[in-house]
């Protein structure tokens, strides 16, 4: 489990952080986007995914939160 | 002075790396790259973030040096107290020059080094004692400090002091901030972690510190965060931002104050300058207050226009007009600086190799002087440095994370450039060799580099260095004939 946050992109997408590992990339897709249930799986363009538990759609980004290495990019 | 093609920059660095053994070779080609405008991802073509090797001459800083010596040395009415042995101090002292007003020993403490000297007695039996008995006297002999921040060495934390409880101690016995910051030197790869430890330790014990107080806020309240004053640096940019009718309410960490920081949540928009050092704090305020924040670049009119521009769309017209106001007022400047020093300048080389932000930031400043950047590399940077270094720079050029002394030699002695930007340690080898050098850390003692202002001082500085006649000089005269006959022989 990591600490990730969540930011709105200029361009409208979401953009990956993990502090820990300064690492920044764009989330290319994520599973549930609706009102009430956000979240699941995310996949990043950089090749890697994590999960975060399913909530509902937080009101204000940027957003902490826990979230689980699936697949990481090879670094 | 030769522009050397992919395949021959890419031979270039094979033929390098060649004396090194199979297995240092293989973790430093990771690190050296030709810059490819088609990649879109940086950590495809450079590793960075990483220990160095073993047995090489680093030029990297450790995690002490990032945060005493840079985020947190300069906010200039505390005192930093380096707790540990004299050295890490005394050697750093007054070092980045970083400018701040003030009476030096009464109100601001900037160029003063407090230290608890640490000695053998203390690492056997502990320095919790000697630093509470400290921060008593630095509250006798400097009563008008805001707060004492302590700095660790490497000792404490293979010690373990808990200098946790005696800053809380001493905090409620002073009723002054004093805040523990646990940036032993030993602690990650490079001075990166550090700047990362000082944004968190601001974070808890400083920026929420007056939440919920009354705040007199405009709609124009911007903060600067990551800009160190170093030779008035932050004055330069300041004067700019409030010309067009923003309202600077902290500098981080150039010239600014306690109070600064603890206000800095009321603001409406950061702008970042030093991304690699503060954007840990800047995505915490963008988290907590809802505080956009965005990059910026004040070096050279080029990058100081798309910059002004940039932060005026995120206010009204007042401000946009603000800005297009200022660029105008000051192009006859710029217009005139080009004029004097674009001829003599034009075509010339230069290659990089310094920290933070300006191995990119720079860039744009050169360009402006008809200069190219050939070949730069950071000390500590991360993967998102190089994301964003790699669109700044030229396809093809050369591109170094945490160059060893030996890399940096070599691909001067084969790139050839005109200008080498770099530090004080490798001042005097590309001299000797006969390349100007210009410290791009310090300003080579000149300044400020930032804003209108900064690029006069920046052209004239350029140009004082290449046009010195010294370097066509660097062969003594009984040796000059032997030179010629030698040349004639072959």
């Amino acid at each position: 489990m990591a600490n990730i946050m969540i930011r709105q992109a200029a361009d409208g997408g979401l953009v990956f952080y993990l502090p820990k590992r300064d690492l920044e990339a764009s989330v290319s897709s994520i599973e549930f986007d609706s009102p009430e249930k956000w979240g699941g799986e995310l996949k990043l363009d950089n090749g890697g995914s994590y999960y975060i538990e399913p909530i509902a759609r937080p009101p204000r980004l940027p957003i902490s939160l826990r979230a689980k290495r699936l697949g990481a990019a090879e670094d | 002075m030769t522009t050397l093609s992919r395949a021959e920059t890419e031979a270039l660095i094979a033929e390098v790396l060649e004396v090194y053994p199979e297995k240092a070779k293989k973790d430093r080609a990771k690190h050296l790259a030709v810059n490819d405008h088609s990649v879109e991802q940086s950590k495809k073509c450079i590793t960075s973030n990483r220990k160095s090797l073993p047995g090489v001459m680093t030029i990297r800083g450790c995690a002490y040096a990032g945060s005493k010596g840079v985020v947190w040395g300069p906010i200039k009415d505390m005192v930093h107290i380096s707790h540990g042995p004299v050295g890490c101090g005394q050697y750093s002292r007054a070092g980045r020059r970083n400018y701040y007003v003030g009476t030096t020993g009464v109100d601001s403490f900037g160029t003063m080094n407090f230290t608890s000297d640490f000695q053998e007695k203390d690492i056997v039996f502990g320095g919790d004692k000697k630093l509470s008995k400290l921060i008593e006297e630095v509250e006798l002999l400097f009563p008008l400090a805001r707060g004492i921040s302590v700095q660790s060495e490497c000792p404490i934390g293979l010690i373990g002091d808990d200098i946790e409880a005696v800053s809380k101690k001493a905090a409620a016995a002073t009723g002054k901030p004093v805040i523990p910051v646990r940036c032993e030197g030993f602690r990650g790869v490079s001075q990166s972690l550090g700047h990362h430890i000082a944004n968190d330790a601001i974070r808890d014990w400083v920026l929420d510190q007056r939440d919920g107080q009354e705040f007199a806020a405009t709609p124009y309240d911007v903060a600067i965060i990551g800009d160190y004053n170093i030779g008035g640096d932050a004055w330069a940019s300041r004067i700019l931002l409030e010309e067009m009718g923003l309202r600077v309410v902290a500098q981080w960490s150039g010239d600014g104050t306690l109070a600064e920081m603890m206000n800095t949540p009321k603001v409406k928009l950061n702008l970042l300058h030093c991304y690699r050092s503060m954007n840990y704090i800047s995505r915490h305020m963008e988290e907590k207050y809802g505080i956009p924040w965005m990059e910026y670049n004040f070096f050279g009119p080029t990058k100081i226009i798309e910059s002004l521009r940039n932060i005026a769309a995120f206010f009204d017209d007042r401000i946009k007009e603000g800005a297009e106001r200022v660029i105008a007022r000051y192009q006859p400047m710029v217009d005139e600086i080009t004029a004097k020093y674009k001829p003599r300048l034009a075509g010339k080389k230069v290659m990089l190799y310094v920290g933070g932000l300006r191995p990119r930031h720079v860039i744009g400043a050169y360009e402006d002087l008809g200069m190219e950047v050939i070949g730069t590399g950071y000390e500590f940077a991360h993967n998102d440095d190089y994301d964003r270094t790699m669109k700044e720079m030229g396809d093809a050029t050369l591109l170094y994370d945490d160059v060893t002394g030996f890399e940096l030699e070599e691909f001067v002695k084969r790139l050839k450039p005109d200008l080498v930007g770099s530090g004080i340690k490798e001042k005097y080898i590309f001299q000797k060799m006969g390349i100007p050098l210009r410290q791009m850390h310090s300003w080579d003692y000149s300044g400020p580099y930032h804003g209108y202002d900064g690029f006069a001082i920046f052209a004239r500085d350029m140009d004082i260095a290449l046009s010195n006649p010294v370097w066509s000089k660097l062969v003594p005269p009984w040796q000059q004939g032997v030179v010629a006959e030698a040349q004639k022989a072959a």
